[in-house]
């Protein structure tokens, strides 16, 4: 079997992609997902507060995602559901994906280029390090929101929240909705890695405290979850003696963090990002295998779907852009620099001619800052800023690039991105 | 004189608000990128209002629940209500995205609205 294009995952990365991908003129293609359905994550996230940039409405996840499905369905682009892919190859430029369903068994697809969109997933229990026996009652939040949003069955009636991220926050909410008595939520950190506005409305709304700076130590019961104990931690992280308090619950949810879902890439080789656990990319989204696309939170997690899907759509231009002939090779590629309380970048590169007339740099900072520019340097040079009353980990911030600035600046060899006092 | 501190909940950026309310209850609003943040400002000190999303159960759907939302926002305080009066309910299959499920829910002249197709 032989396409042009394939695109791994039909959540709202893949689904943007092979939008703008067909769009862009790009008429063989394939979305690959594993899911029964397409829409991936936000099928189950049933709150509201998606696709404020992209529809100027308040959505739901599902009603997002139907947006999305819709006009995949109108465009007939193929997909095929329940098709979990196990390996991508590049050999002399041709991608082979193989994966495998139940029709088929196992297959082989050929492709000019391949775009991944796989997604992230939760950080487990084991990767936590949280003493205690494996008593039923611990899920991470994810889980937890998939039966109550999906499967309509409650995990537990007594919970704990360790991890302040936003699907914590919002299973605060929704499980005391479902009638459960949410104790608190404890969060490792000095500040909450979840937005704002789902403090206000799903903990502050409800009376559940938020202990910033506490962790769970330990975790009771031996079938059930009986109870755990939390403490406070010093600025290392670690737990401080004496501070610990026993809270009786049937239930622990983790909001730990998510994990780009990166093996995939991994296997093919692309070169990965260690601070997003994502590819490194270029200004066309491009990891350093040529023709191979990332987008999404497999490239480094989102806060907002709308950018998830602004980000994939441009990958899907440039994916049918590359098919076509119609990008330009790379002659010089420009590192971009994260310094001074930025984390990361994406795109880690930019070809100053290949890129557009404004280009957008997505990044995370390290810490909670306040009254901070953000800047950026070439050379010695501030050729462009930005300044932020707030900048807090959870959430992304972006600069956008111009090209005159860039060109005007003459040759150089990096760009630094880098926070500064106001 | 009086001042509040707020977070603006109108979009994912959080707009820290500062409110102050003057003496003859006017409204002075500092801290919202766009006008959102005013309304919700002012709403949240009068009569604070939010949307309500949950589930309700659906017979012989692909999924055993569908999800819900008031087609607008509700006051605060009926939210418990709300929800309670979701849990009573039973559609059939097939539920299409936008389908009222239920007409001026708790008294608050606003229907829950489905969000799914099951």
């Amino acid at each position: 079997m032989k396409t042009s294009i394939i695109i791994i995952g039909g959540g709202p990365a893949g689904l943007a992609a092979a939008i703008a991908a067909k769009e862009a003129g790009a008429d063989d293609l394939i979305i690959l997902e594993r899911d029964k359905e397409l829409g991936g994550i936000l099928n189950q996230c049933i709150h509201n507060g998606f696709g404020l940039h992209t529809f100027k409405e308040e959505l739901t996840g599902p009603e997002y995602a139907a947006r999305y499905i819709e006009k995949a369905k109108e465009l007939e682009i193929p997909y095929m559901l329940k098709t979990m892919v196990v390996d991508i190859a590049s050999e002399s430029g041709v991608k082979k994906v193989t994966a495998m369903n139940r029709e088929k068994g196992l297959f082989v697809i050929e492709a000019d280029s391949v775009i991944l969109a796989m997604g992230c997933r939760e950080r487990p229990r084991g990767a936590l390090n949280i003493p205690g026996y494996r008593p039923a009652g611990i899920y991470s939040a994810g889980t937890a929101q998939y039966y109550v949003n999906i499967e309509g069955k409650m995990p537990g009636k007594e919970v704990v929240i360790l991890g302040s991220g936003d699907i914590g926050l919002i299973m605060a909410r929704r499980m005391t909705l479902e009638g459960a008595k949410v104790k608190l939520v404890a969060e490792l950190m000095p500040y909450s890695g979840g937005l704002k506005r789902n403090i206000v409305q799903c903990l502050d709304d409800y009376g559940i405290p938020l202990k910033l700076s506490h962790t769970v130590v330990d975790i009771d019961g031996r079938d059930r979850v009986k109870g755990v104990t939390i403490a406070k931690v010093d600025e290392k992280g670690k737990p401080v003696a004496g501070t610990e308090e026993y809270i009786s619950c049937d239930t622990l949810l983790l909001s730990c963090g998510l994990i780009p879902e990166n093996e995939l890439s991994e296997k093919l080789g692309t070169g990965m990002n260690p601070v997003t656990n994502g590819p490194f990319v270029n200004e066309s989204l491009e990891t350093d295998i040529p023709g191979v696309f990332a987008c999404g939170n497999v490239l480094h997690v989102h806060d907002l779907v709308d950018y998830v899907s602004m980000e994939a759509a441009v990958a899907g231009e440039n994916a049918a852009a590359y098919v076509k002939g119609l990008l330009k090779e790379t002659c010089k590629e420009i590192p971009l620099k994260a310094e001074g309380g930025v984390r990361y970048t994406v795109p880690a590169r930019i070809d100053v001619n290949r890129m557009k007339e404004e280009q957008i740099v997505r990044f995370r900072v390290a810490n909670v800052f306040k009254d901070k520019k953000i800047c950026v340097y070439v050379g010695d040079s501030c050729i462009q800023s930005l300044r932020k009353k707030v900048l807090a980990p959870g959430e992304m911030e972006q600069v956008k690039l111009k090209k005159v600035k860039l060109l005007e600046a003459g040759d150089f060899d990096s760009i630094t991105i880098c926070l500064e006092d106001a | 004189m009086e001042t509040r501190e707020l977070i603006c909940i109108g979009c994912p950026m959080g707009c820290n608000l500062t409110v102050t309310i003057k003496d003859d209850n006017e409204m002075e609003i500092t801290g919202n990128t766009c006008n959102r943040g005013a309304d919700y400002a002012r709403k949240e000190l009068t009569d604070p209002r939010r949307i309500v999303t949950s589930t309700v159960r659906v017979r012989g759907g692909k999924y055993p629940v569908t999800s819900v939302k008031t087609a607008s926002d509700i006051p605060k305080g009926k939210i418990k209500e709300c929800v309670k009066a979701l849990s009573k309910i039973e559609m059939e299959a097939p539920v299409r995205i936008g389908d009222v499920v239920l007409q001026n829910v708790a008294d608050t002249g606003v229907d829950i609205v489905a969000t799914k197709n099951v």
